[in-house]
């Protein structure tokens, strides 16, 4: 449901809504795809923030209106590539991903919105890029992409469109639990010599400045971001990387069992907000 | 190691600061509510060289948590601290001191960080390991700054 639509059914109902009809304006993509840029939250998120909001909802309006046309979108063009690396063979059995899984726009639907998730086995949490290396190592016989490779971005960037406007919804429960209350440790862990949290930040202090920065809820739902600091995409776990590093604290690796845990747990504090892949910010 | 080879080279040249009279951040004594009335150096505070503590963004980096008018010439005041307008008006030199040292003692699970202390934090980097975010001169330089900001 678009949130126009869920403003207009609240307000019919009660005024529960009040916090989402008091919110900005919509995003609206290419003056048809409509986002829901601030959502009620999820169960296990009530009582810590009121109103679940995208990191669009914090940026300024030239950045914003970057994401509002895929013409403007500096991101497009990675999604371009990304969908000819689709139809490309590779490795010893010289196959494309689009051999296996045709259409994306058919069977990418939805993947970006439930990531990460755990593998089929039950046995491992695995990101989308995780899920990418696996069919290239185990169906194509092809080499690993690395995490930060152009090649990597492009193609979950690619396949996260294909999300795009699809609520996120990450499965918490289950097998995925031990994970999600690891990356919930991680985030109220206070790290490095400025000995601070994920959420004394993303919670505590959003919608304030923090120098020249308008602090949002560190959302995931448009990774890969265009940066216009970085020139180029940027994965969650670089995030996360240049995160800790601002607070003089070391790093984990991407790919990393805990930077997996804290994406999950991340997911699923922006839970209902849509995909936005891929966003653009400053 | 670094901070202690300076200041041995500082005292070797009859530098202002002798080591004996320096508090490490382990002997610092904080009164009930966090103020701590002993000078770290027995050198009155520079606030000339406080202010510049106060802005470095490698050092104090204040602004960006404090929107303060003494420094309306800069841009980007923060808006996640108080402002510190009038700060020295209504605080004591020792509150002040005991603040920027570690303001957890005063404040109990602030997000500002302790400038003055060198415990183990949780996977800090290697090279900020053992040491204070702000050298004793800097705080007390800093704290001489925050007494000019008065009413
Ligand atoms: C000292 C404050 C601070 C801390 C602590 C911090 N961040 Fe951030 N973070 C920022 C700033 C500033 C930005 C850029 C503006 C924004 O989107 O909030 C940012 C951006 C982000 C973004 C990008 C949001 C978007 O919409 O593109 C994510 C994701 C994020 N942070 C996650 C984290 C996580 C996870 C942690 C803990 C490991 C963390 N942050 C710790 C300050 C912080
Ligand atoms: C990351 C944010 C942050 C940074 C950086 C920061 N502060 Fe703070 N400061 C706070 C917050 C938040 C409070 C309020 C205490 C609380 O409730 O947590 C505070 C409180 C104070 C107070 C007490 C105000 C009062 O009314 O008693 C002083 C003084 C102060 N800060 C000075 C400084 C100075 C000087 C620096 C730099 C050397 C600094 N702060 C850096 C966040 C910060």
């Amino acid at each position: 449901m678009r949130l126009s639509t869920l403003k207009t059914a609240a307000c019919g109902l009660a005024l529960v809504a009040a916090p989402l009809a008091a919110s900005a304006e919509d995003l609206l993509i290419n003056g048809q795809v409509e986002i829901n840029t601030e959502v009620q939250p999820a169960d296990h998120m009530k009582g810590i923030v009121p109103v679940v909001r995208s990191g669009w909802t914090f940026r300024s309006p030239e950045t914003q209106v970057l994401q509002m046309d895929d013409f403007d979108n500096p991101g497009m063009i990675f999604v371009d590539q990304g969908m000819s690396l689709w139809q490309t063979g590779d490795g010893e059995t010289g196959e494309s991903c689009a051999d296996c899984h045709g259409d994306m726009a058919e069977s990418m639907e939805g993947v970006r919105a439930s990531m990460p998730k755990m593998n089929p086995e039950g046995t491992d949490l695995w990101t989308l890029e995780e899920n990418i290396n696996n069919c290239r190592t185990e169906r194509m016989e092809a080499d690993e992409w690395a995490w930060e490779s152009s090649e990597m971005l492009a193609m979950t960037a690619a396949i996260g469109k294909q999300s795009r406007g699809m609520p996120v919804d990450v499965e918490i429960d289950g097998p995925a639990r031990e994970w999600w209350e690891r990356g919930e440790e991680l985030y109220y862990q206070r790290v490095g010599q400025l000995d601070m949290a994920c959420a004394n930040c993303h919670e505590d202090n959003y919608d304030n400045m923090i120098r020249a920065d308008h602090l949002s809820q560190g959302q995931i739902n448009g990774f890969p971001v265009y940066r216009l600091k970085w020139g180029g995409l940027g994965s969650i776990h670089r995030r996360f990387k240049g995160c800790m590093k601002n607070i003089r604290a070391e790093p984990y690796n991407r790919g990393s069992d805990e930077f997996k845990a804290l994406e999950l747990y991340v997911a699923s504090r922006g839970a209902g907000l849509d995909v936005e892949t891929p966003s653009v910010r400053n | 190691m670094k901070r202690t080879l300076a200041l041995a080279v500082c005292v070797a040249m009859g530098g202002s600061v002798a080591l004996a009279d320096m508090l490490a951040p382990a002997d610092v004594t904080y009164g009930d509510y966090g103020a701590v009335e002993q000078s770290l150096t027995g050198t009155p505070g520079d606030p000339e060289n406080g202010a510049q503590v106060f802005l470095a963004r490698k050092l104090g980096n204040c602004l960006a948590c404090h929107a303060n008018s003494d420094m309306a010439d800069q841009p980007f005041h923060g808006e996640v601290g108080p402002p510190l307008d009038g700060i020295g008006s209504y605080r004591t030199e020792a509150e002040l001191r005991g603040m920027i040292i570690n303001s957890k003692k005063t404040f109990q699970g602030t997000i500002m960080p302790a400038f003055y202390v060198a415990d183990d934090f949780t996977r800090n980097q290697d090279k900020f390991e053992g040491e204070t975010i702000l050298t004793a001169q800097q705080v007390e330089d800093v704290v001489a700054y925050l007494m000019t900001l008065t009413d």
